[in-house]
């Protein structure tokens, strides 16, 4: 398994988190067609190499994170506090704590190791 | 060695093979110390083939021989980036079952179960498909219910389950704890005897054989770079053999079926999971039938050399690392001993990983796409081993009639835009 360096608490094992998937953007549910929000729901990019995707760390702090990860070595090389939590598979997961972080969106919590 | 001749009548069934395996034919070998011919040859890579097949795998082989053997298309290459069967087809566990919970689901792998009978006789190739019977536990009433849905389902289906109770269980598989001071106790199974194991390598081989015998071109360590696609159709297939100018692509890459169908600009709703398998040594047999539980995400079935295979639900993120950590054998560890607690001392000897294409709803993605001329059999996830024939047949039905044949209708991959999936999350999430 990998260690994921949580945007909060640091290094962490994959297993304290929830993949929640790649990070897809929402279209507006009052303008979009259904094929565009079926699409939204559905179809994915499946990358092997670098993906931008969404973890929630469940068993830790329980806020979301977006992470740049290689799909092929698991590598990272960007983690950063993630408001928009509430995307792709998430399965009607409680977001309570995702409102809260936006003051350090974009901010790199640096390398660490697959 | 005859290989029978290309653009035969279509619809006609040939048996026309290299050699035809015999016991005579061994027996002289044995005495003859002479060498066995090659199950199939190697072929330069032709500059155009009516239909190329991308992944040589079982469905990918599996269509080609149907292309040949059911509808006389013979001009047909296969191509795969590495050794025939070396992704999904070779890392499965081999289970064989169609107690779905769709009616879609259960004609479509019944149908499976049913060439899977024939297949040995058909192929002439021993895939040693044994029919020993399918476990599947419940161990709470949630699980109970949905076995008593899939029942029902599969008797309308004319598919053979039933659920049974623990003392029933006890009977089937003596070694199992099916007391009800288990973590987990065991409430009731859904047995299914038409379910069992099969040799998988043998699948891939006999499919192979069947084929290049009928002439289709099977071209390993050939990797596709590209697919040429003009005015809303496929033109041509660009390998690192060459190119190949062609007017049918079907792609049959499973975990990697994303990378082939982005090639031709065809978006699919489809996530690639790492699952994990292992194999322990072998021990005396005791253990007769295939034993799933889903609570406790894992499968378990004996081979005929006596070594435990064991299977279990796909790893918790998206990844094309085909490696096994220890979090899972050790997780594994732990479900195989809460049910049967007498196999503490069976060793691992080695555990291994393939890739899973997995759609939202466990269904697969099969048939036309937008880009005339390119052709899915993918979103295959957990279950694509055990609908390896039926998914050939098919596939080699909608190549050649151009039509979607009735079978896999409701597995389109329109169904997405329109909104109406196949849920077999229930059956398919982890038993197999």
């Amino acid at each position: 398994m990998i260690l994921l360096p949580c945007a909060w608490c640091g290094p962490r094992d994959a297993s304290e988190f929830h993949h929640v998937g790649e990070a897809v953007a929402r279209p507006d549910p009052g303008t979009a067609t259904p094929q565009q929000w079926r699409g939204y729901l559905y179809l994915r990019a499946n990358p092997c190499g670098w993906t931008t995707e969404t973890w929630y760390h469940r068993m830790g702090c329980r806020r979301f994170m977006k992470v740049e990860r290689h799909t092929q070595t698991n590598e990272i090389r960007a983690v950063w506090a993630g408001e928009q939590g509430r995307s792709a598979g998430q399965q009607g997961r409680s977001a309570g704590q995702a409102g809260q972080s936006a003051g350090q969106a974009g901010q790199s919590a640096g390398q660490a190791g697959g | 060695m005859q290989v029978h001749a290309i653009g035969s009548r279509p619809g006609k069934r040939q048996t026309a093979y290299p050699a035809r395996y015999s016991a005579l034919g061994l027996l002289r070998r044995g005495l003859t110390r002479a060498q066995w011919p090659p199950s199939w040859r190697s072929h330069p890579v032709k500059g155009s083939y009516d239909v190329v097949i991308i992944g040589g795998g079982v469905h990918g082989l599996a269509a080609a021989y149907y292309l040949a053997a059911n509808h006389g298309i013979t001009d047909v290459a296969v191509l795969d980036k590495g050794y025939l069967g070396s992704g999904g087809s070779g890392r499965n566990t081999a289970i064989l079952r169609s107690n779905y919970l769709t009616p879609e689901g259960v004609r479509f792998y019944d149908r499976s179960i049913q060439l899977y009978r024939g297949l040995a006789a058909e192929l002439d190739f021993n895939v040693m498909f044994s029919q020993r019977g399918h476990l599947t536990l419940a161990h709470n009433d949630a699980s109970l219910r949905t076995m008593r849905w899939r029942a029902e389902v599969n008797k309308v289906q004319g598919v053979d389950s039933e659920v049974i109770g623990p003392a029933e269980i006890k009977r089937r598989a003596p070694f199992l704890d099916v007391s009800q001071e288990a973590r987990y106790p065991i409430l009731g199974a859904l047995w299914h005897p038409p379910g069992g194991i099969i040799r998988h390598d043998a699948v891939v081989w006999g499919y192979a054989r069947g084929a290049a015998a009928h002439g289709v071109h099977i071209h390993q360590n050939t990797q596709v770079t590209g697919i040429d696609v003009a005015d809303g159709r496929v033109r041509g297939v660009r390998t690192s053999g060459g190119d190949i100018a062609t007017r049918v692509v079907l792609n049959a890459t499973a975990g990697w079926s994303t990378l082939i169908s982005d090639m031709a600009g065809v978006a699919m709703p489809i996530q690639t999971f790492p699952l994990q398998a292992a194999v322990t040594e072998p021990v005396q047999p005791f253990l007769s039938t295939v034993i799933v539980s889903g609570t406790l995400h894992v499968y378990i079935s004996q081979t005929d050399r006596g070594e435990l295979v064991f299977g279990a639900s796909v790893d918790p993120f998206t990844s094309y690392a085909m490696r096994g950590s220890l979090e899972f054998i050790e997780g594994l560890a732990g479900h195989v001993l809460e049910l049967m607690p007498a196999l503490t001392k069976v060793r691992v000897l080695r555990q291994w990983a393939g890739l899973c294409d997995m759609t939202p709803d466990f269904s697969p993605v099969m048939g036309h796409t937008p880009v005339q001329g390119f052709l899915v059999d993918a979103g295959w996830g957990t279950y694509g081993f055990k609908a390896g024939p039926v998914s050939g047949e098919a596939m080699a039905q909608c190549i050649a009639s151009g039509q979607t044949p009735q079978i896999i209708a409701p597995f389109g991959l329109d169904r997405f835009a329109d909104g109406v999936l196949v849920g077999e999350k229930g059956a398919a999430a982890v038993g197999h």
